[in-house]
């Protein structure tokens, strides 16, 4: 807990160093390299926590480390069904913890390709690696322009941080 | 359910719309009338405590070093002290007042021995809750009650109404309330409660069996000790003089096994404890009876029938009722939250969940609702809906999870 805590403080400051101590090395090495290949385009986040990265038209969505930790530790994920067609807003899942129930919405409009079976199997992933390996679903985009509307790591972390000083 | 606890947006990760214990927590920067601090709220921030408005009070979800579901466990297998300062304290004194409190509430107080204590319920004219409450006879013409922070302006006028008219009639009964800015209440509760408390207080603890209550010296103030809480484990609820309030629970904290807890802790505790929520399982709309806590119509109460909606009440205890308070166990899946509609093998609705979350000591999930009478069997399996899906549970025996209090032998 401490570990995330501080892992949380980093990220604030620098997301590069917080993804590349979550992760092993191999999978901060991949990002580093997405992170400066033309393919694909940064995280983006929603003001709800969500975030989604966007490769070839398919987006990958989570929840932010900041929503993790106001969640709490996670029991039950109900993610959407591969097809299920959803859009921007839209109300497409669950997270459960003993503090409380989150809805998921989709950052993005498009058609549901995978949900991660890991998580539904094993939730605390949400809290132990939100950005990697607990990942919530994948989507192909259908309005890629709607990415524009979301924010850059940057800006989220100034949200976060506007947001959090208003609240304390 | 009061207006405070409506939330505004969809904005639900995040962890001001929190909906902890049921009431929807507002974001702090939304509160249209002050907030208020209880006398901890220095130790609180201190201590890493997540604040958020509750009822009016800035009070913590959970501490930075602890997840709610770890405090809970903690406080089953050690002790966690809650701060419950939001709570109302109330002194009535006067040769009258046990004859005008059992005017408002079914309890035998006249039947009770000085220093000892019972929950109890304010009712409405049907019968309805007002409020639940602990009332402690401290002799026969001081009472000392506590009462839900939620229906704190409520039971304020209810106590001041009834009391003025009773004076009006020439009795003697004065009521006095604590406000939080002169008293506040902390709750030590669990398995370790009572020998970290012992090393600090005069008071001798064995003699101080569940639901008695007495003044003594903890950390060397004067407090009133209470041995009650809201958890099912043994405990103790310490009122103690708003300027004291931090060192004494400092002391409790130095003095080991004892670590803070918050709100998010305490409402999956009392879940499983079986324990009502006011404004989730209990509320105006519903009796006694029917929120299965017939046991608070006391003996004595049922000849006399001259509390409150006892004409109501009365029928219901010799007829029956057509709902009932359950317990509902689901051994995994999504946990029932509050609202979720409980349905019969036939797909017909036959109840509603009133609060729900998952049971850290138990696994899988509790909660508890009301369903149709002839549905209140324990083992009865039925489903409930939760985002579109039935889901199949059990109606289980409250408490969950064995309470463990202190009782006399």
């Amino acid at each position: 807990m401490i570990l995330q805590r501080y892992l949380v403080q980093v990220s604030k400051r620098c997301f590069t160093n917080n993804y590349v101590l979550q992760s092993n090395l191999k999978q901060s090495y991949c990002e580093l390299r997405h992170r400066y290949s033309s393919k694909v385009k940064d995280r983006r986040f929603t003001d709800r926590h969500e975030w989604v990265i966007v490769e070839n038209d398919i987006g990958t969505v989570g929840i932010s480390s900041y929503a993790q930790e106001s969640l709490g530790d996670v029991v039950f994920a109900q993610l959407p069904d591969p097809g299920t067609e959803v859009k921007e807003g839209d109300e497409c899942g669950a997270l459960e913890s003993v503090k409380a129930a989150s809805e998921i919405y989709s950052p993005v409009s498009g058609t549901v390709t995978e949900k991660n079976l890991e998580v539904e199997k094993k939730p605390a992933l949400i809290n132990s690696s939100c950005y990697d390996q607990g990942w919530l679903f994948k989507l192909k985009l259908s309005q890629p322009d709607e990415l524009k509307e979301l924010m850059t790591e940057a800006d989220y972390d100034k949200f976060l941080k506007s947001d959090v000083d208003k609240d304390h | 359910m009061c207006s405070r606890s409506i939330t505004l947006a969809k904005n639900r990760l995040s962890p001001s719309h929190v909906s902890i214990t049921g009431i929807q927590i507002r974001r702090l920067s939304d509160s249209a009338e002050k907030v208020r601090k209880t006398p901890l709220y220095n130790l609180h921030k201190k201590n890493g405590g997540k604040l958020v408005d509750f009822a009016g009070f800035l009070l913590p979800v959970q501490y930075s070093d602890l997840s709610v579901s770890a405090s809970h466990l903690f406080t089953r297998s050690n002790a966690s002290i809650f701060d419950v300062s939001h709570m109302l304290q109330t002194n009535v004194c006067g040769k009258d007042c046990v004859s005008w409190f059992e005017s408002l509430c079914p309890v035998d107080l006249r039947g009770m021995q000085p220093g000892t204590g019972s929950l109890t319920v304010f009712l409405n004219e049907k019968g309805g809750i007002i409020d639940d409450l602990i009332v402690t006879k401290v002799m026969e013409d001081q009472l000392y009650i506590v009462s839900n922070a939620g229906r704190l302006e409520v039971d304020r006028q209810h106590m001041k109404e009834t009391s003025d008219v009773f004076r009006k009639n020439g009795k003697d009964v004065t009521v006095n309330f604590w406000d939080v800015t002169e008293r506040a209440l902390i709750a030590v509760q669990g398995p370790k409660a009572a020998s970290n408390l012992q090393s600090l207080t005069d008071i001798p603890l064995q003699d101080l069996t569940f639901m008695t209550s007495r003044e003594g010296s903890v950390a060397g103030v004067n407090c009133r000790v209470t041995r009650c809480g809201y958890t099912g484990e043994d405990g103790f609820e310490i009122s103690i003089p708003a300027d004291k309030a931090e060192s004494v629970t400092e002391a409790l904290l130095e003095s080991g096994d004892v670590r803070l807890a918050g709100l998010g802790a305490r409402n999956s505790l009392r879940l499983e404890a079986g324990l009502c929520l006011y404004g989730n399982d209990i509320d105006e709309n519903v009796t006694p009876v029917e929120a299965a806590l017939t046991w608070l119509i006391a003996k004595r109460r049922r000849t006399d029938t001259n509390f409150p909606g006892s004409d109501v009440i009365m029928r219901q205890i010799k007829e029956g009722v057509s709902k009932r308070r359950v317990g509902i166990r689901m051994d995994t899946g999504a946990p029932a939250r509050k609202d979720a509609v409980i349905k019969n093998v036939e797909g017909q609705n036959v109840g509603k969940v009133t609060s729900g979350c998952p049971s850290p000591s138990l696994g899988g999930n509790v909660a508890m609702g009301y369903v149709s009478e002839g549905l209140k069997k324990i083992g009865t399996e039925l489903y409930v809906n939760i985002r579109g899906k039935d889901v199949p549970c059990k109606i289980a025996k409250m408490p969950f999870v064995p309470s463990k209090y202190y009782v006399k032998k």
